[in-house]
């Protein structure tokens, strides 16, 4: 079962001719991903990659019957390519472009309302169940199948968690990468939430950083629902100096509640197994299980 | 990207906010003219002297040479030619600036505002930015202008007002009035406060702010809403829609090393520490530095390579981080995924070899596709190059590098 994607899934992809959608699609067509077909505006009726091309998102759905999207738009267009996925009822939305103006991603944020589609990013590697389906960027290999599941605001800090996962004997289920931007569609308690739920998923890998609110939120939910699963949590950034952007757009200190500290402290308080080094997460979820 | 004072007020009267007039100066000579334009114009012979930084509390700040304050009003064109040359060329240290300080290249020479008049004059405090839970913008206001607003919000919380802009909407009539009737206002001073938020709602939406504060916005005596001091900061993402914005970003305001890196697509920020880092992923970066710290050492510098980890990129890592005197040891540490680590690897040789003297330890970190092939040529490449594959295996050599 795991979550959000499976081998089921029908993908397809806006900005497909593109080089990051050409590049991109090959790969998650390499890795066993049912990619459907692709929208690039204008060149609809060709094909690319041996998949019909659209000029649209919903011609894309009616012909493919596509529940998957995944976004390779530049950022000037990208908040207009999720709205229009969004409006074709695409029931997953998973958006790789990094520097969206965040002006427009309030409104996408209010256009979503009420909608049936989850957006998953911007700015985030993608999602991944482990040897079905690949939505994202990340390099499949690292991601060996097994019941933890992983969610975190950044990509390479991902891979080496799934790495050290796999280093210490376990695999992953689904592995949610959320994006680093202030707004993104889907926030950490969201992901823990569909992975607490999900019966193919024993523990949680959940990796936040720097800047807003999102990992106490979802520490404080957890402990409200029971800590059902062992949760190992890791923040990045606990160096970083106040009021300098990290790289991320979201990654900001901008009071004392979105330190890295503040939201260790939060985090340990609701139960979490909080690691203070990153070298220690794949370690640390051996020995949590092993003490279960 | 932070805006100077008199640039965020040219682009407010655009939008039809009323400011405290004034003009930007490089030099003595320019502040004496501005004094007198601003003397015939306004009949007064006070002006306000204000220097020109990227950084809060100036008027308590003070220039390092002279001691003399940030911000200051002037009654005479003496005046004027004392504050002006003191302030221009010094460095100003306030709270925010560090010890360093920041030197001052402009002054703005403004109107004064505290003219006498009927009514009692008032200072408020207003500020639009992005709450990120809601997904929405929101407007904050107090009653208690011209302080340390995150004071206010810690001593007396209740005098913080917010008012939450719905994105389809925008910004309503209602919602304008509360806040003009909450800071007590009536009678003309009421209309243009109505005026003044309403315009300024549409400067933020329009000019893609990240953030603007009005501190303090001021009712005059005879009843105009002011800002006397503006901050904007514009979100960097929507700069490819604003070209006439970009352009005012002021490189002088920020770490050389800094804008150095910027040019070679390097995300880098300078930090105090002595190991400096190489990393791919801002958050594997942020991670790397923790990591460091955790060995005993302190990160010298955030570094994201981002995707693409190759020879070019690490050479000008190298140069750039090695411009710091303080590292005593640099961490590369690269998670290839798509980007193969024997790829990374030779990227690190060729540098290495062809900045030739690097007299500090390098620890190479490499994790992934073709971790072990990467190890290889490093170890065999017979520079002075420590590897390693896992995290933990970097941590242990960063410790022996700084014991």
């Amino acid at each position: 079962m795991s979550i959000l994607v499976n081998k089921n899934s029908k993908v397809l992809v806006q900005g497909f001719t593109g080089t990051e959608g050409t590049f991109h699609a090959t790969q998650m067509i390499e890795y066993g991903t049912n990619v459907v077909g692709g929208v690039t505006p204008g060149k609809g009726g060709g094909t690319h990659l041996d998949k019909p091309i659209f000029n649209t998102v919903v011609d894309c759905v009616k012909a493919t019957g596509a529940d998957v999207s995944i976004i390779f738009v530049p950022p000037a267009f990208a908040a207009d390519a999720i709205m229009e996925a969004a409006d074709a009822g695409v029931a997953l939305v998973v958006c790789i472009t990094e520097g969206i103006p965040v002006q427009d991603m309030v409104k996408v944020k209010n256009y979503l309302q009420g909608k049936t589609t989850r957006l998953i990013g911007p700015n985030c590697p993608g999602v991944i169940t482990s040897n079905e389906c690949k939505v994202g960027i990340m390099p499949g290999f690292i991601f060996k199948p097994g019941r933890i599941g992983i969610v975190s605001k950044s990509g390479t800090l991902t891979y080496e968690a799934a790495d050290q996962v796999a280093k210490a004997g376990l695999g992953i289920s689904t592995a949610v990468g959320i994006g680093g931007d202030p707004i993104i569609g889907t926030p950490t308690q969201d992901a823990v939430e569909l992975l607490m739920n999900d019966p193919e998923t024993d523990a949680i890998v959940m990796i936040g950083e720097i800047g807003g609110g999102m990992e106490a939120e979802a520490a404080n939910w957890i402990k409200a629902n029971g800590n059902k699963k062992p949760v190992v949590g890791f923040i990045a950034g606990q160096t970083a100096p106040p009021g300098r952007r990290m790289g991320h757009a979201g990654a900001i200190v901008g009071g004392a509640d979105d330190t890295a500290a503040a939201k260790m402290k939060i985090m340990a308080e609701c139960g979490i197994h909080v690691v203070s080094s990153p070298a220690d997460i794949g370690k640390k979820m051996a020995e949590v299980l092993k003490g279960k | 990207m932070n805006l100077h004072e008199y640039q965020a007020k040219e682009l407010l009267k655009k939008y039809n906010v009323p400011v405290q007039e004034g003009f930007a100066c490089t030099t003595v000579q320019e502040a004496e003219d501005a004094y007198r334009q601003i003397k015939t114009q306004t009949g007064s012979k006070f002006a306000v002297v204000k220097a020109q930084i990227h950084a809060g509390g100036r008027g308590k700040g003070a220039i390092k040479e002279n001691g003399i304050n940030g911000v200051k009003v002037a009654k005479s064109l003496e005046d004027i030619q004392e504050f002006a040359s003191k302030i221009l060329g010094g460095t100003l240290v306030t709270i925010q600036t560090g010890e360093a300080g920041k030197v001052v290249n402009k002054i703005y020479v403004a109107a004064d505002m505290y003219y006498d008049g009927p009514t009692e004059r008032k200072e408020f405090y207003l500020s639009i930015l992005l709450d990120r839970t809601k997904g929405q913008n929101v407007i904050m206001y107090s009653t208690e202008g011209g302080m340390n607003i995150e004071d206010v919000a810690h001593d007396t919380p209740e005098k913080i007002f917010k008012e939450w802009v719905h994105p389809s909407g925008g910004l309503q009539g209602f919602q304008a009035r509360k806040i003009a009737f909450n800071l007590g206002l009536s009678g003309e001073a009421f209309k243009n406060c109505v005026k003044f938020v309403t315009n300024l709602y549409n400067a933020y939406v329009g000019l893609d702010c990240s953030m603007l504060e009005i501190n303090p916005l001021f009712k005059a005596s005879d009843d105009k809403i002011i800002a006397v001091d503006c901050k904007m900061g514009l979100d960097e993402n929507s700069l490819m829609r604003h070209a006439d914005l970009a352009s005012l970003r002021d490189v002088t305001e920020e770490d050389p090393t800094e804008v150095e890196a910027g040019k070679h697509n390097l995300n880098f920020v300078k930090l105090d520490g002595n190991v400096g880092c190489m990393v791919n992923g801002a958050g594997l970066a942020m991670a790397t530095m923790d990591m460091i710290k955790l060995s005993g050492g302190e990160p010298a510098n955030f570094l994201d390579v981002g995707g693409s980890a190759n020879a070019q990129t690490v050479e000008a890592g190298f140069k750039i981080i090695l411009k710091d005197p303080a590292v005593k040891a640099i961490l590369i540490n690269i998670f290839g995924g798509i980007v193969r680590c024997d790829r990374v690897a030779q990227g690190v040789i060729d540098a290495y070899q062809k900045l030739g003297n690097i007299n500090i330890p390098i620890i190479v970190r490499l994790q992934g596709t073709n971790a072990v092939e990467a190890k290889k040529l490093i170890d065999e490449s017979g520079l002075k190059v420590q590897s390693a594959i896992l995290l933990s295996e970097a941590a242990d050599l960063v410790k022996k590098a700084v014991a």
